[in-house]
């Protein structure tokens, strides 16, 4: 048969034949809008189903299709999901990027490709397995257009079968894949499925040694990427005003919240929303709405990335100055200027520290997990009323659009926080109020809302100066008392922003400092730097900014402190500069990684290792 | 004291001391929204004025001092209005701004807030100049047109009744701030008008603007208007029944049940056609002509906060029992994710 003229290698000299199980990466090169999504993610659902801790990245090009696209699935039995660097499997179904896919490959590693690309010329120390997928697809796909979109479901069977993927997984998650309204389609997918799983039972002989056992640690959990988790965060807040413009890769967040929205925020008894939700013309809109819609007394929100970050600088100061609450959530992404849209960075840290021309400090939340997506867009619009100010969820592409293993998350037990604002019956009792006095010693003011029905209710908001009763001024006293006013404010947010997450090592000289994403790379680091190196490292996640007394009680405590950056510049470094003392600011060290994908552990590890003289 | 119908003196509508030059056309604006709102027994509370900024954007400091103020970023006025008004759908949203900030710096934020007849007034206190930055033509300024430096203006304006007329507006007016009677009319049609209102006022700047070659000095707007109709406003607690004029009068009913009655004047000019509107303009544009009345006039066309389908009350006050769904459905998702 001309599909067995390239059969598999046999094991590649040297290779050691000792199973490896549930510690690998496959990597699937597709091209972007062939529907390899589905296949991708059926794969992910049937490990995870299988109880194997299990994670899923896609990178792909800012294009609705044609270009290159790579999906990696990485299945770890210690729980590390964060990216792995090493690709152990590799399924090669794009042409154009296959040869040099294969040729970065570390030795050992597994090829599963479209037979006719020949790849098993170009090596001699990978194991292959050619899989004529035109030819396969053809039987289960009577439909030719349906076909490409049905060809990517094969390797799901095949990499089942090579790997034991138990194939009543498979078919579970890709039921779930496509819903009850396409189960024709999913027939038409299953079969493509079954069809790769026969072939390579009957064609392969596996001399990789890669395979999957059944685990129990996905009992309970979920599986979900960060946007969504936002977004049900803000709809289980109360989010009364959403505004948005669509970017990549903050819209997929408005996008299911407008999904949720519909199906859990609508009247019973009328059937009507109570919630607004607008597409602004652009950035400068979806902010100034929702610093309006804030003012006048909702819960408001937006979600944007880099560039619309840029586009609001000018409403943030006003928010921040004039004293109104809104809640943004701001997906990074590469930048500067357009930069890398479907990519990942922590890029937009110091901008969004001091957003705004004048002096400026905003508080941000740094989640790292679906879980805290979800907590944390709570909490922070409990602070955006708390303090009246613009608040930020900060999230990158690699937690806002990647599937990501999760627990289940917790109902919010704490009431909705609304803040000062005074009613018309409070203002009978007081007679009059001035805006921004600071009557409790927290630097925040009483506020009221249009609409309330009381003489003395009215003020006038306004971002030029302002004495404490919201009178215009220009008075050099009146300009200085609000500033050190709003510098204290900032000062109580302090006490209200979630304490770092902090593993102190009690031998270790050197620690951690990281925020978000760059949780995975860093704790699998601290394993590695260990095993490898001999080095015990602490560890302090950051949750928020303005920092809390932990992070100088952290450096004070051990020689070094390497602060770990998902950008060129340090950014979470240099802010840590701004607050910090002199003696402190000179134990740390910085660990950058600005490439674009999610940050691994391997990367953080060498760099560090080198630092530390090993 | 003399009180309005619900009992409130004028003294209850006035604001803040002016600080604009004397004989500043938006002053005079400011008086007539007063009278207004006074004659009108608005409650104030329920009256949210917005801004930009600019001369005109420091205006809404000097009426409704009972009302709450928001005086924004430039331009950007339509957005916080926007935002303010979905928030709570009750309030009865004034805009008052400049020609700077609608047709320059704003012309994006005015064009889609006109786009989504996003139901509030927004009148544009129109001098074709920016003042607190001393003197520069701002993109209603008339082709020809001179600063009083000598600078020629080569560029032609954008007419911001036209605009809005054509994407969605549903009461567009023109006016001059030397024109009480016709300028009261218009105020208080677009106080009752469910719908976008822009009212374009002709505002002389006496400081920068008001010199022999600009088209909107006090005299130029004098030998140059054409006034459309003799308007009246008919409130709706005023009884209506009394003698329905002749069939050279257009009874237009609002939505709050007041009316606004339109006398036809020299032309024949039908202010619900909106086609026959824009004709009209484009031809008294070719003539120097500045048109003042009532251009287009629909009271049928949903606004913005019809289409969103939102509950009766205001959602940004909403209790946390309408606000955030029970357990049972957080529960719901969890298991579609498992």
């Amino acid at each position: 048969m001309s599909t067995l003229e390239v059969s598999p290698l046999a094991p590649v000299s040297g290779q050691t034949s000792q199973p490896v199980i549930n510690d690998f990466s496959i990597q699937v090169a597709t091209i972007n809008g062939s529907g390899s999504q589905t296949a991708n993610t059926v794969l992910m659902r049937a490990l995870f189903q299988m109880g194997i801790p299990v994670s899923g990245k896609n990178m792909f090009p800012s294009n609705i299709a044609g270009l290159p696209t790579w999906f990696t699935i990485r299945a770890s039995k210690q729980g590390y999901v964060g990216r792995r660097k090493e690709v152990d499997f590799l399924v090669a179904m794009n042409p154009e990027t296959a040869r040099e896919d294969v040729i970065e490959l570390a030795s050992g590693a597994a090829v599963v490709y479209d037979a006719p690309l020949k790849l098993n010329e170009l090596r001699t120390d990978l194991h292959f397995y050619p899989v004529p997928f035109d030819k396969l697809v053809a039987p289960v796909c009577p439909e030719p257009r349906l076909r490409k979109l049905v060809r990517n479901m094969i390797y799901d069977g095949v990499l089942a079968q090579l790997l034991s993927i138990e194939m009543e997984q498979v078919r579970t998650a890709l039921v779930k894949q496509f819903g009850k309204r396409k189960a024709k389609a999913a027939d038409m997918n299953w079969g493509a499925c079954q069809a790769g799983f026969d072939y390579a039972a009957a064609t392969f002989t596996k001399t990789d040694p890669y395979r999957v056992e059944r685990m129990n640690e996905t009992a309970g959990k979920i599986i979900i990427d960060g946007n969504s988790a936002c977004a049900l965060g803000a709809m289980f807040a109360g989010v009364t005003v959403v505004t948005w413009y669509p970017i990549t890769p903050s819209s997929s967040l408005v996008e299911s919240l407008i999904g949720y929205m519909k199906r859990f925020r609508h009247d019973p008894e009328t059937g009507k929303a109570t919630y607004a939700i607008v597409q602004a013309e652009d950035e400068l809109a979806s902010i100034g709405m929702a610093l309006g819609a804030g003012w006048a007394g909702a819960r408001s929100m937006t979600a944007t990335a880099g560039p619309g970050i840029s586009l609001m600088s000018e409403f943030i100061g006003l928010g921040y100055y004039a004293e109104m609450p809104a809640v943004v959530f701001n997906v990074e992404r590469v930048g500067p200027s357009t930069g890398l849209p479907t990519r990942t960075q922590q890029g937009d840290i110091l901008t969004t520290a001091i957003l705004s021309h004048g002096d400026t400090r905003h508080p941000m939340y740094f989640p790292c997990s679906p879980e805290e997506c979800f907590s944390m867009a709570i909490e922070a619009f409990d602070l955006a009323e708390r303090f009246q100010t613009p608040v930020f969820v900060m999230t990158d592409l690699d937690l806002g659009m990647n599937n990501w293993m999760a627990g289940a998350f917790q109902y919010p037990e704490q009431p909705i926080q609304r803040g000062k604002v005074l009613t018309a019956e409070d203002l009978q009792k007081l007679g009059g109020f001035a805006r921004y006095r600071d009557l409790d010693g927290d630097g925040v003011g009483y506020r009221t809302l249009p609409g309330t029905n009381h003489p003395a209710a009215a003020y006038f908001t306004r971002g030029s100066g302002h004495n404490d009763k919201a009178q215009y001024s220009e008075r050099e006293n009146d300009y200085i008392d609000n500033m050190d006013r709003l510098t204290h404010k900032f000062e109580t947010m302090r006490q209200h922003v979630p304490e770092p997450v902090v593993q102190i090592r009690e031998k270790a000289k050197i620690g951690f400092i990281a925020v978000g994403t760059s949780d995975y790379a860093v704790r699998e680091a601290c394993d590695q730097l260990k095993s490898d190196y001999d080095i015990e490292a602490s560890y302090l996640r950051l949750k928020a900014y303005p920092f809390t007394p932990h992070l100088q009680d952290f450096i004070r405590r051990h020689e070094r402190v390497y602060v770990v950056d998902q950008n060129r510049d340090a950014q979470l470094l240099g802010l840590m500069r701004l607050e910090l003392d002199a003696e402190l600011i000179a134990k740390l060290r910085s660990v950058t990684y600005y490439g674009g994908l999610p940050l691994d552990a391997r990367t953080v590890t060498e760099e560090v290792a080198g630092q530390e003289g090993k | 004291m003399k009180v309005n119908h619900i009992g409130l003196e004028v003294l209850n509508y006035k604001g803040a001391r002016t600080t604009l030059c004397a004989g500043c056309g938006h002053n005079a604006i400011s008086e007539r929204l007063i009278e207004c709102f006074y004659e009108l027994g608005v409650e104030p509370w329920t009256v949210a004025k917005f801004s930009g900024i600019g001369c005109s954007s420091k205006s809404p400091a000097y009426f409704l001092g009972l009302s709450h103020g928001f005086n924004s970023v430039h331009g950007r006025m339509p957005a916080i209005a926007t935002g303010a008004i979905l928030a709570n759908r009750n309030l009865l949203g004034l805009g008052v701004t400049g020609d700077g900030d609608t047709a320059s710096i704003g012309l994006g934020q005015f064009m889609h807030l006109v786009r989504r007849n996003m139901p509030m007034i927004y009148v544009i206190e129109d001098n074709g100049v920016y003042g607190l930055t001393k003197g520069q033509f701002s993109a209603t300024a008339d082709l020809g047109s001179t600063l009083k430096t000598g600078v020629h203006n080569d560029l032609p304006p954008f007419d911001c009744c036209a605009l809005a007329m054509r994407w969605g507006a549903t009461f567009v007016a023109r006016s001059f701030s030397g024109d009480k009677k016709q300028l009261q009319a218009i105020l208080k049609t677009a106080i009752a008008h469910r719908g976008l209102s822009v009212v374009d006022v002709i505002s002389p700047c006496v400081t920068f603007n008001d010199h022999e070659g600009s088209t909107k000095s006090y005299s130029y707007v004098k030998d140059h208007e054409e006034v459309l109709q003799e308007l009246d406003f008919v409130p709706s607690f005023e009884d209506i029944s009394v003698d329905i004029p002749d069939g050279a009068v257009m009874d237009v009913r609002m939505h709050d049940g007041s009316h606004l009655r339109i006398r036809k004047l020299a032309r024949d000019f039908d202010p619900t056609n909106r086609q026959a509107a824009l004709t009209m303009l484009e031809s008294a544009d070719a003539k120097g002509e500045v048109v003042t009345g009532v251009l287009y006039v629909n009271t049928a066309k949903p606004t913005f906060i019809d289409l969103l389908n939102m509950v009766d009350a205001p959602v940004g006050t909403l209790p946390q029992s309408r606000t955030r769904p029970p357990k049972a459905a957080l529960d719901e998702v969890m298991e579609e994710l498992r």
